[in-house]
């Protein structure tokens, strides 16, 4: 369903030529009205449109103003430039690098075989980290995919989410070296670039969940934004089971419970510190969880939240950090890490761009009480950030089935492993 | 005119392939592009004084096919990663591109100037437009490369490294287009 960058090449060209003409036409259309229902701007600046990103945003404020995303540099770095030997974590534990060169390295699935699957954000590519002999070896598994972020493994068959499609390669492991090309099981998706990337998981109850942010920093919702989906493996029987989500790009099911956790990164340009990006727990399908009405369960938003209460929505189990980026996490559940990390949240804060200090560009561990809410949240893996800049940033971690965990880091396209104890023989998974 | 281009194009990497230094092989770019950083070329973007790293990513998504534009992804083709951050840092180095001489009608200047501040366009490409990071200069880029580059993030067409410039197209008008970038290129 999406088109890839695929235009012919000659329409391109006249393109190019042709539309200095339509855009002529288009100077003596009178400029647009100032939206009606926008709220006043904070400073002289003209009110900005609903939907723009930028609402809330103080105009003539220099701090403010030395804010924007973070994009990682394009090239992955190569494996003796990586940052490895900055990177922090608590004693007992050893981390190395596990695989490198990945650009853009994302989301992380394990395949029966010990196959490592690495999905991407901005460029076009899933990769395949290989065990053969001994070695390790990246392989380019599919290419020419479309902001493919999503990944999620089951019974020899890997899962991919693109912007607005998700797709499957069956027996990938029995094919690494010739795989053919992913096949489309549901595609009734919004192609929205804001938030349009994807985590994918599959559930205890054999379901593919499968969420759509919101298509913007701090909009209305529509009925085809703001959730998560869950579906059977071949694409049918889709369910809307949870709303309200502003963009979750990752989950994971208690080992006990079985209920689903999912991070959910709050909203840009409300304030240094709030609102607070959220872990939050579905216990029953049809739970709204409050986006863009009530930010981390008790702060009503300053635009959608008049007439609103937070108490009509699912508050978060636990706050994350403000601006602080979370997205993957997993239960531990494995059994080279000490006792005491038996079923904590392993979570990925990638880190915040709209912060003057930053915040996250870390793991943390979250422990649960007994009514599942977050009891503590501490440091787990740290050195990513030095002076206020990244030299790294975590996005997906994964436990291998020796209990070590992998780290994914887009900004250096590689993919670290975290062990406990000392290891016989370093770099062998 | 797609065949002469790419030909072009083609015959212009393989000169450069074995030229020697960075002046030699950046020639054929400035050939289009500008040899003082200031394009003469519709639609051929000036390069002069762009930032860095947003050089270094376009050059790779054109390298990729990440970015569609077969004149520029045939001259991306052979560069290692090493090429694409020389030409990225030689680029910046160049002077920047002047606005054009004419100062433009106030009353489009006014309709301009005010869509920047409306949009907060300030907030990532710097309150001169001169870029920072991976964030483009776009002060004085010619008009109509801006206003097809414009056109092409809100239609989807372009499809940018990250969802930034689509997100903040979102809300704005095509007709909204035209003026911001005649103010844009006119900018002093």
């Amino acid at each position: 369903m999406i088109s890839h960058p695929s235009t012919p090449r000659s329409l391109l060209l006249a393109g190019a030529f042709f539309s200095a003409f339509t855009l002529t036409a288009a100077a003596q259309q009178p400029a647009a009205p100032p939206a009606a229902g926008a709220p006043p701007a904070a400073a002289a600046a003209p009110a900005l449109p609903p939907g723009s990103p930028l609402i809330g945003r103080p105009a003539g404020n220099e701090a403010a103003a030395k804010l924007a995303p973070n994009a990682p540099p394009p090239i992955p770095a190569a494996p003796d430039k990586l940052p490895t030997a900055k990177l922090k974590v608590p004693a007992g534990f050893n981390i190395e690098v596990y695989a490198a060169g990945m650009a853009n390295a994302r989301s992380l699935a394990l395949g029966d075989k010990g196959t490592v699957f690495v999905g991407s954000r901005l460029v076009d590519k899933v990769y395949a980290i290989v065990n053969k002999d001994g070695k390790r070896e990246v392989k380019v598994l599919a290419s020419g995919l479309y902001r493919p972020n999503g990944i999620a493994f089951k019974d020899g068959t890997l899962y991919i989410a693109e912007l607005s499609k998700v797709s499957k390669i069956e027996k990938v492991e029995d094919n690494l070296d010739n795989p053919p090309k992913p096949t489309v099981i549901f595609d009734k998706l919004p192609k929205d670039e804001a938030h349009g990337w994807k985590f994918i998981g599959i559930g205890p109850d054999n379901k593919l969940y499968v969420p759509v942010g919101q298509p913007g920093n701090n909009v209305l919702n529509s009925d085809e934004h703001a959730l998560i989906r869950r579906m059977n493996l071949d694409g049918s029987g889709a369910e809307v089971i949870a709303r309200g989500v502003r963009q979750t790009v990752g989950f994971d099911w208690h080992p006990e419970t079985k209920q689903l956790y999912f991070t959910d990164n709050g909203r840009d340009w409300m304030s240094e510190d709030v609102p607070e990006d959220e872990l939050n727990r579905i216990t029953k399908v049809g739970e709204h969880f409050g986006t863009p009405f009530c930010l981390q369960g008790n702060i009503l938003d300053p635009e959608f939240g008049w007439g609103k209460s937070c108490s009509d929505y699912t508050a978060p189990v636990g706050l994350l950090g403000p601006h602080s980026a979370a997205l993957g996490m997993r239960f531990y559940t494995g059994s080279m890490f000490p006792k005491s990390y038996k079923n904590v949240a392993i979570i990925a804060r990638h880190g915040s761009w709209n912060r003057s200090k930053k915040v996250g560009g870390d793991l943390v561990i979250a422990k649960l009480n007994k009514d599942g809410t977050m009891k503590s949240m501490e440091p787990f893996l740290t050195g990513f950030v030095e002076d206020n800049k990244y030299i790294g940033r975590p996005v997906d971690v994964l436990q291998m089935k020796d209990g070590s965990l992998l780290v994914s880091d887009d900004w250096n396209g590689a993919v670290y492993r975290i062990t406990y104890g000392k290891q016989k023989v370093a770099g062998k998974s | 005119m797609r065949k002469t281009m790419t030909m072009l194009a083609f015959a212009l990497v393989v000169a450069s392939a074995n030229a020697e230094t960075i002046e030699q092989r950046i020639a054929p770019c400035l050939a289009c592009h500008g040899e003082k950083g200031q394009s003469e070329i519709e639609n051929t973007p000036s390069l002069g004084g762009q930032q860095a790293p947003y050089t270094l990513i376009q050059l790779f998504m054109f390298r990729e096919k990440l970015r569609t534009f077969e004149p520029m992804n045939e001259m991306a083709k052979p560069l290692t990663d090493d090429d694409l951050r020389l030409f990225s840092d030689f680029i910046a180095k160049m002077p920047k591109p002047a606005p054009s001489e004419e100062a433009g009608e106030p009353a489009r200047m006014q309709r301009g100037q005010a869509l920047v501040q409306q949009h907060r366009c300030d907030t990532c490409h710097n309150l001169d437009l001169s870029g920072k990071e991976n964030v483009p200069r776009i002060a004085n880029q010619r008009e109509d490369y801006l206003a097809k580059t414009l056109a092409e993030y809100k239609d989807n067409s372009r499809r940018g490294y990250d969802a930034s410039m689509a997100d903040v197209m979102a809300p704005i008008a095509p007709g909204q287009i035209a003026d911001l970038a005649y103010y844009i290129a006119r900018l002093r």
